[in-house]
């Protein structure tokens, strides 16, 4: 084993998964290429939304293929950034909103 | 921080013989990567040839008024190369003999030459294009250059103008403090005069060009995202977008080596080798002439002075289109950046 565990050569190699499972690699790239593709979303929509789970499920290859992806599909700084901050939200949101069981729980064992 | 020439540091890199060493043979990267020849051999394009000369293209010299960090011409306005009038004699020659029907002319930015309204009033008639490369804030510095739309207007002349994008932060980072406001005048003046406005046959396009190492993305999609924002933002107007890929010479190689890009950046383009593209390159249609008078396959060889392979007609005075067009394409790494992808030329993809 490497001495890390993360290696951003490796990106290049996500298309390799599918040398030890040929049958589901397959699969799986065909949906992925054809969920990237132009819809009622634009490319660049899709290229946004990707960076921001990608903040989300804090994977760096995501996070380093949607970055340039976004830049490509003519995103800009600033609308990275929001996208960015929308995961943020909603993530601490998330968390935040649970509060409101915590406050259940509180409000039914108080007196 | 401000961007000056390469030649005014007297950098490394100003040398082409040094690009050309980088490009190669920079890092073990480089140096194992693909040969560009030995693609074109795959795709059955070795020897690259001609299929015309559709494009005649004019480097008037490399004088501007801007320093934009990625200016493949090493242009600036300390650059003093310009065209002499016996040059540009023998390229009307070469003109009316072609009967060129496109007539490319770039710079540098290209209305800076002195000579350079006597020249479009001798090339432009009816049923040819004349384009020109223009930088846009050159059009809006002084009076003399504020008379050019309307000059442009009255030849017919198609304007094909650089804007890397629709906000102000990522085009002044490229082009220099101020260049988005001013570039943004200038549309609107064009517009005024009926350029980019439908039914006019003015005909007005811009060129992007990713701010930064990476590629750019679908030419029709960033259209669109252009036009919607320049519409939205500025009431602007134009025809077509031009997407256009940064090559890995001059001022933009000295960015990729500095930033560390420039092993990824090469990769990429290897990795995005396109058989179509190669076979739509623009070489393949066009001559450049460059200031002195010599003849290369395209811009790009020009500025890493690889001229033409016919030594009987590398001159504009010997200029001889049936041995031009037996000529064998010079090719070069750099030449990736025109096959990767969707391609790019000067008119922006070739599939």
């Amino acid at each position: 084993m490497q001495n890390s565990y993360y290696d951003s050569k490796d990106l290049a190699k996500f298309g390799d998964i599918g040398d030890f499972e040929p049958v589901l690699g397959e699969k799986f790239f065909d949906y992925y290429n054809q969920v990237f593709e132009e819809g009622e979303l634009t490319a660049r929509e899709k290229a946004l939304i990707a960076l921001a789970v990608a903040h989300t499920v804090q994977c760096p290859y995501c996070i380093d293929a949607y970055t340039e992806a976004s830049l490509e599909k003519g995103a800009n700084e600033t609308q990275m950034m929001e996208a960015v901050h929308v995961a943020c939200a909603i993530r601490g949101g998330a968390t935040l909103v649970h509060g409101v069981q915590m406050m259940n729980k509180t409000k039914r064992l108080g007196m | 921080m401000d961007v000056t020439s390469l030649t005014s540091r007297s950098h490394a890199l100003k040398d082409p013989a040094e690009q050309l060493r980088v490009i190669n043979n920079h890092s073990p990267v480089l140096c194992t990567l693909p040969r560009f020849d030995q693609m074109l051999e795959q795709s059955g394009l070795s020897p690259l040839k001609p299929t015309g000369i559709d494009i005649f293209q004019i480097n008037l010299g490399y004088m501007c008024n801007m320093t934009c960090k990625h200016c493949h011409v090493d242009a600036g306005p300390d650059r003093k190369e310009k065209m002499s009038r016996e040059n540009l004699e023998y390229c009307i020659q070469a003109i009316e003999a072609l009967d060129a029907e496109t007539v490319d002319l770039t710079g540098g930015a290209p209305e800076m030459h002195p000579d350079f309204r006597w020249l479009v009033e001798r090339i432009s008639k009816p049923g040819r294009t004349v384009i020109v490369r223009s930088n846009l804030t050159i059009l809006v510095t002084n009076p003399k250059f504020r008379a050019f739309p309307e000059f442009f207007k009255k030849h017919g002349v198609e304007v094909t103008c650089s804007l890397p994008f629709y906000n102000k932060y990522t085009t002044d980072k490229q082009r220099g403090e101020g260049t988005y406001d001013r570039s943004i005048e200038a549309l609107h003046k064009l517009n005024e005069i009926g350029y980019g406005k439908e039914g006019t046959g003015l005909v007005l396009n811009l060129v992007y060009n990713p701010a930064g190492a990476f590629l750019p993305g679908d030419q029709k999609a960033l259209e669109a995202d252009f036009k919607n924002n320049l519409m939205r933002k500025h009431g602007i107007e134009f025809n077509e977008l031009f997407t256009i890929t940064n090559l890995p010479i001059s001022r933009y190689l000295e960015f990729l080596v500095k930033s560390g890009n420039l092993d990824d950046y090469m990769e990429k383009l290897v990795r995005a080798y396109n058989p179509a593209a190669a076979e739509g390159v623009m070489c393949r249609n066009t001559i450049s002439v460059s200031w002195n008078g010599t003849l290369y396959d395209c811009d790009f060889n020009q500025m890493l002075e690889i001229p033409v392979e016919t030594e009987e007609s590398r001159h504009i005075s010997d200029f001889d289109p049936e041995a031009l067009l037996n000529r064998e394409i010079r090719v070069n790494q750099h030449c990736f950046g025109c096959t990767a992808g969707a391609g790019s030329s000067c008119g922006g993809t070739t599939t």
